[in-house]
């Protein structure tokens, strides 16, 4: 079910918007936008939607009008054109033209926002900032705090709840305002650059806490971020942003494999590949091994070789046709330690590449791909040098 | 040239008759009003002051010492206090000390109630504040002396047009420091109460109030300490207090009264702005 969705999304600030609105259609640049009206574009022609449960990162250089976008989602940005369909209940509501009382329904029951700031109120405790929205509600005291017990557990911040923002550290400040916002349990939360302040081993930190209270709250959230890597980290889509336009919009894998344009390889040619790449697009297919009789060669040296069944299931597989090696099928929750020695291993072609080399590294063979049971692909030491280098030739190519 | 001069002083503009006739104007039509405040006010301020010296003086004393102590939590200052107000009563002042202060508080409050709403206002409208500017600039500048007259001419003698004047000298103050602190705050916290659904009136008193409150109450204290600067100023137009010995030094040059209710006054000065200095730093914002 779509959560949020952008229409045909133009923002334009500045007086002169009459005149410009002809411009964005005609395709032109801000610069030359600028120029003309003296009107700045933010966002030109923004369609996305987002569905329940996904966190959609957008991405792009400073100024590209990711917080634009983002802000129109609560109306703190005003959209000159188009719509902002926001999910309430059985109803998408138009955030964009709906009247103040709806918005206001809307920000303090179905959105809430994390600032990157933070945006704590200096002058309150740490329990009376999280308390904020359900305040607002005007919701009484002794219910509220139950809830903001609740919330500042969640981000275990429950033995600061006295203290003053000042007194916390950045990122537990943050923590303060994931728990603010989580507050009004609002399905929808906006996070404009929330970890871009923190220092690089907090922000990690926080990131994985955000993907952990996301798997069990399952909120819709749009994320906003400079940093590819973070956007590949947390992001089950991306959007990328470029002088106001959405340059390309898809899952994290498919923006490194296929950048839309010379903007986004610049991005891809930066990020680390090893946490984004699938084996999927990394493998060597079946199909495309060499054969010794009825046996499929796994390397070119012909060390490795694998017999199927008339399925296409692992049967045996031996090493310099002398030795067997016992099959291990490796699965999401099994850990490099439940490995025997000198076993191959099966995985899922949905494993990361930085899992492939741990596999490779581990039992010291190939990894062999299997999906239902059959094998579909290998990857070894040329697929996995081949996907470094393809990454470093799209950073070749970007430079 | 002197032909031109001539001419001019011929063809005066009566800017002073206009003056008396609006003044004329506001008394044949609105005396009623005028007599109404004037009696209110001089009710409320003498029923104070009467009831504070009903008080005998030490007990008054006491309880003003507590205040400090609570106010700020310093034996020192508490102690200081303490002293300075037997020194006034040694002095022989302090009915008149009780009735500049009383002055000086209704003073302050008629300012902090028509300033800080003056000041609100005028931070959320850019417009109002532009109008606003150059009046408070004007109320600022002109030599309080001028508007002793329409004071006295509209309220007679008394407390009440000593007051008025106050009120117009010192309630710039207000005005702009309150402006000051509501359009300082950060957009970042408005927008966070804003996303959260708050309403204008929920952003005022929940965000924009809580922010600006050390500057508005800087804001109190300027207003305290300009309305006791009016104090002299105010036994010109017959109101009682330490002003009036003052004058009346002045008119007989009897020196030693002259020095001893300047004193007071000076030491009155001094205690205030002890007293209302803020414990706590201002808490910066964001
Ligand atoms: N309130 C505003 N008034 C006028 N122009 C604005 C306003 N807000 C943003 N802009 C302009 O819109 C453009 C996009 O800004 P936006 O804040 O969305 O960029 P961003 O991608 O979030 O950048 P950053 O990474 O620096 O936060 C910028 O050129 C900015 O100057
Ligand atoms: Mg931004």
């Amino acid at each position: 079910m779509t959560a949020v969705e952008f229409k045909k999304v133009d923002i334009v600030f500045g007086d002169n918007q009459q005149e410009a609105i002809p411009m964005v259609d005609a395709g032109k640049t801000r610069e030359e936008i600028l120029e003309k009206t003296g009107c700045v574009l933010g966002v030109a022609d923004g369609s996305i939607k987002i569905e329940e449960g996904e966190i959609c990162v957008l991405m792009g250089l400073s100024g590209s009008g990711k917080s634009t976008l983002l802000r129109a989602v609560n109306g703190l940005n005003k959209v000159t054109r188009g719509e902002v369909l926001v999910r309430d209940g059985d109803d998408l509501i138009d955030v964009a033209s709906c009247d103040a009382k709806t918005l206001r329904h809307m920000r303090m029951e179905r959105v809430s926002m994390v600032f990157q700031q933070f945006a704590l109120l200096p002058w309150r405790t740490v329990s009376e900032n999280v308390g904020l929205g359900l305040e607002l509600k005007g919701m009484p005291k002794a219910e509220r705090e139950a809830i903001v017990e609740e919330k500042l557990k969640m981000v275990s911040l429950d033995q600061w709840k006295d203290k003053y923002a000042h007194e916390l550290s950045g990122g537990m400040q943050q923590r303060v305002g994931l728990a603010r916002a989580f507050a009004t349990d609002a399905d929808i939360l906006l996070m404009d650059e929330p970890f871009s302040a923190l220092d690089p081993l907090i922000r990690d930190h926080l990131q994985d806490e955000l993907l952990e209270l996301q798997r069990n709250l399952k909120k819709t959230i749009v994320f906003v971020s400079h940093d590819l890597d973070e956007a590949l980290k947390i992001g089950t889509h991306i959007a990328i942003m470029e002088g106001g336009r959405i340059v390309q919009y898809g899952e994290p894998e498919e923006i490194v494999l296929n950048p839309a344009n010379e903007y986004v390889a610049e991005f891809v040619a930066h990020m680390n590949p090893l946490n984004v790449l699938r084996c999927a697009s990394l493998m060597t297919p079946v199909s495309d091994l060499r054969k010794d009789g009825d046996r499929v060669i796994l390397d070119k040296y012909d060390a490795f070789k694998v017999a199927l069944d008339s399925k296409g299931a692992v049967q045996k597989v031996t090493f310099e046709d002398k030795e067997e090696l016992p099959v291990f099928s490796f699965e999401a929750d099994h850990s490099l330690d439940d490995i025997p020695d000198c076993n191959i291993v099966t995985a899922s072609p949905e494993i990361t590449m930085k899992r492939a080399i741990e596999l490779r590294q581990s039992t010291g063979n190939p990894v062999l791909l299997s999906e239902e049971g059959v094998l579909v692909g290998v990857v070894g030491d040329e697929e996995i040098y081949q996907g470094i280098l393809r990454q470093s030739s799209i950073a070749d190519a970007a430079e | 040239m002197s032909g031109i001069e001539q001419w001019l002083v011929d063809h005066k503009i009566p800017v002073g008759k206009w003056g008396e006739s609006f003044f004329d104007f506001l008394i044949d039509n609105f005396a009623g009003f005028f007599d109404a405040i004037t009696d209110g006010g001089s009710f409320l301020i003498d029923g104070t002051v009467d009831m504070l010296l009903f008080i005998p003086s030490i007990v008054l004393i006491i309880l003003i010492t507590g205040l400090a102590q609570y106010l700020q939590r310093t034996w020192k200052l508490s102690l200081f206090v303490f002293l300075s107000l037997l020194f006034i009563v040694n002095l022989g002042y302090w009915t008149e000390t009780i009735e500049s202060l009383v002055l000086v508080v209704y003073a302050t409050v008629v300012c902090m109630i028509t300033g800080v709403p003056l000041g609100i206002a005028a931070a959320h409208r850019p417009w109002l504040y532009s109008l606003l500017r150059p009046v408070l600039d004007l109320l600022q500048t002109i030599p309080t002396f001028v508007y002793l007259i329409p004071a006295m001419t509209l309220f007679g003698l008394g407390m009440v047009p000593a007051l008025v004047a106050t009120v117009i000298f010192a309630v710039a103050a207000p005005v702009r420091l309150t402006h000051l602190g509501v359009s300082s705050v950060p957009k970042p916290l408005i927008e966070a109460a804003e996303s959260f659904g708050a309403t204008k009136k929920q952003l005022l008193w929940k965000v924009e109030i809580p922010y600006a409150l050390p500057t508005i109450m800087a804001g109190v204290t300027q207003c305290i300490m300009l309305s006791l600067s009016m104090v002299v100023i105010g036994a010109l137009v017959g109101a009682s207090g330490l002003g009036k010995p003052v004058v009346r030094a002045l008119n007989s040059r009897q020196i030693d009264m002259g020095i001893e209710a300047g004193l007071a006054i000076v030491v009155v000065a001094i205690l205030l702005d002890r007293l209302c200095k803020q414990r706590n730093a201002p808490v910066d914002g964001a």
